[in-house]
């Protein structure tokens, strides 16, 4: 599904934190998740080849060869096109489209859907309406096909233009997440607090209010990253953005229109699309990532048989109570462990 | 009943907005592609078709942006939605009427499909956490970053080819007539299997995914604890406790993504050169045909638009709190 997974609604901090924990070990902790330290990792990985991919690449990625569609070898790592170009080059250089549409729709996507969602929660009443209907409206359209009509009536769309029309057309779940959670918000005490001792609007807004959304805006924000990058690499497949600059879609729409499936030539697409799923899946993982960090149950528990006194092994899940079936006709004994649901730890 | 009757008037605004979309964005294309396409079927074009791509384009200068946009209300409403350069002089509107029957069938069938495997997946995943379907996980969420289409060409190369079961292109045998008989039937389902099995294996996890969690969280309520106290089975906690009240949130986010989803899947029928809408797109944008693009947007939109009544409706019934008001 390319719709952003994110699964946080209304989690918030429940009830004030009872030890003070400094805000550098709270970032740590984030880091420590496996997820989302496996996902930042890679992602960095796209980033530098994005940066420094025109420059180690081996051969220009559009300058034909005598090699016409050379498996991979030593010489091409990833094989050659029908016109002898180097695979491997054209995945290094596309790397840096793929990524800048990726990020700039993303920031234009997640400004768009804090200023539009927070505002409607924070305001309420007509303005509320209105908002939530207009990114209603935007959320049931099917983007794809609105991206792909908007783009090809453009002319000669490049990157920057691919990147604006997705930023503006998928903002909308985003605001619909973040105008439920400032709804929620809006009403807690530190926030009446805050507007009793007169504070503007203004600084309730970006200093009660927006920290407390920061984990929602970064995964609204990851989330429609994926959105962009898979809705890019499809503009190029189709054709539509501009044969020109080399992305990930570009070599697959080459693929595509030369028949490489026909002539066996599984190297022209298998590399492009690896490279696809792998940064979506990286990003994934950096979203269940801040998921497992907003709401400890989501965690995965892993150790979870648990040896009792007598022997016998009881299965720990989060918000349940262990029960122990007794063999014989006895009446299920619940064993004596306590489950410290806020640290998902058996003591 | 008052819910119902707010989501259609959402519904018809969203109609409304979508087609007011369609109407502005041909307005501001730079230049004059539609003209110059009109100039190179000119003669062979009757001057009531003419009229209507005029119409359509706003080509007619004269014309305020007020009166445009009524007339283009007229013919929307009509059913006149130009002809087609590409299939030229078939109306764009017996075109989609052809192909919506094929895409409905795929995309309609297989959604609905991937939604209740994946949801009966994420209530077991969510059930029994900390098991072996926690290793699901990680598969399906790589599989769900795989664009629909890439997938789609690795099952042509895998599976399709010359000698085996699974055709790789076109939606029947190239010699069948569309009817009603058994072999025509078998021969549309024999070629639907591929992309159907594309879709489901791209757009399922995210389902697993959303119900796996809306579990976990529904697993920690009072409600749970007090019906493994009273002792009931297992499977009835599991499934009229549990699931019942988890599936709500999945139901109305089936109806939001299906935006998503819809996008998604016409590309599997471009690769399988599948004779759906997503196909028409292609071959739309490939010709620069804008009235069949036009077409196929709004075609597109306004079946999502029924899709969401549909959940809506499936909505009312699993939920009694929406049915008791009003």
């Amino acid at each position: 599904m390319s719709a952003p997974a994110s699964t946080i609604t209304a989690v918030t901090p429940e009830g004030p934190e009872v030890e003070a924990v400094p805000a550098k070990r709270q970032r740590l902790r984030f880091v420590a998740n496996g997820k989302a330290a496996t996902g930042l990792v890679v992602l960095a990985f796209f980033c530098l080849i994005a940066i420094i991919g025109p420059w180690i690449a081996p051969y220009d990625p559009s300058a034909r060869s005598a090699d016409l569609l050379q498996p991979p070898s030593g010489q091409h790592w990833f094989g050659t096109t029908h016109l002898g170009q180097d695979i491997f080059s054209q995945i290094l250089v596309g790397t840096r489209g793929v990524m800048f549409v990726g990020l700039l729709a993303g920031i234009v996507a997640t400004a768009l859907s804090v200023l539009i969602g927070v505002s409607s929660g924070f305001l309420g009443g007509a303005a509320d309406e209105g908002l939530s209907a207009l990114s209603n409206v935007f959320l049931v359209i099917p983007a794809l096909p609105l991206i792909i009509i908007v783009a090809s009536t453009i002319p000669g769309a490049g990157d920057l233009m691919v990147a604006l029309v997705i930023g503006l057309t998928s903002w909308a779940w985003g605001a619909r997440v973040l105008r439920a959670q400032t709804l929620s918000l809006r009403r807690r005490d530190y926030v009446e607090a805050a507007r009793a001792t007169g504070e503007s609007t203004w600084r309730i807004i970006t200093v009660e209010i927006l920290p407390n959304l920061t984990a929602i805006i970064a995964s609204g924000f990851v989330g429609t990253v994926i959105f962009a990058v898979m809705s890019e690499i499809t503009l190029a497949f189709i054709g539509i953005s501009t044969i020109s600059e080399w992305n990930w879609g570009t070599i697959l729409f080459w693929a595509q229109s030369q028949q490489a499936l026909a002539q066996g030539a599984w190297w022209w697409f298998v590399p492009a699309g690896l490279a696809i799923a792998v940064l979506g899946t990286a990003l994934s993982l950096i979203n269940f990532g801040i998921d497992e960090f907003v709401s400890p149950r989501l965690r995965n528990s892993g150790h979870t048989r648990v040896k009792t006194k007598d022997g016998r092994t009881v299965r720990m899940k989060v918000g349940f109570t262990p029960v122990l079936n007794t063999t014989g006709k006895s009446a299920p004994v619940t064993p004596v462990v306590h489950v410290d649901e806020a640290k998902g730890t058996v003591s | 009943m008052k819910f119902l009757l707010q989501r259609i008037a959402f519904y018809l605004f969203t109609a409304w907005a979508a087609i007011t979309i369609n109407f502005f964005i041909p307005r501001m294309i730079p230049g004059d592609p539609v003209t110059s396409l009109i100039n190179k079927f000119q003669g062979q074009m009757s001057t009531e078709a003419i009229n209507s791509l005029y119409v359509l384009f706003g080509l007619d200068k004269n014309a305020s942006l007020w009166s445009q946009y009524v007339d283009y209300w007229g013919q929307v409403f009509r059913g006149d939605l130009g002809l087609s350069f590409t299939f030229f002089p078939t109306p764009v509107s017996d075109i989609l009427g052809q192909s919506l029957p094929w895409t409905i069938a795929l995309v309609g069938i297989t959604t609905f499909v991937s939604f209740v495997i994946g949801t009966g997946l994420g209530v077991l995943a969510g059930w029994r956490r900390g098991s072996w379907l926690d290793g699901l996980l990680p598969v399906t969420t790589f599989l769900s970053s795989i664009p629909y289409f890439w997938l789609g060409l690795i099952a042509i190369t895998l599976l399709a080819g010359s000698g085996s079961f699974f055709p790789s292109s076109g939606g029947y045998e190239p010699g069948l007539v569309p009817s009603w008989n058994g072999e025509f039937i078998g021969s549309a389902i024999q070629h639907s299997l591929l992309p159907a099995i594309t879709i489901l294996i791209s757009s399922v996890s995210g389902w697993i995914l959303s119900m796996r969690n809306m579990m976990v969280t529904v697993a920690s309520e009072d409600y749970i604890t007090v019906a493994h106290a009273k002792g009931l089975s297992e499977r009835r906690v599991m499934l009229s406790y549990a699931a019942r009240n988890a599936l709500l949130p999945n139901v109305s986010g089936f109806a939001l993504s299906l935006g998503f989803i819809v996008g998604g899947t016409l590309l599997v029928e471009i690769v399988f050169s599948y004779p759906g809408i997503g196909y028409n797109l292609f071959q739309a944008v490939g010709a620069k045909d804008y009235p069949l693009m036009q077409g196929v947007f709004l075609v597109i939109t306004i079946s999502v638009l029924v899709a969401n009544l549909i959940a809506d409706i499936a909505y009312l019934l699993l939920d009694p709190r929406t049915r008791k008001e009003g």
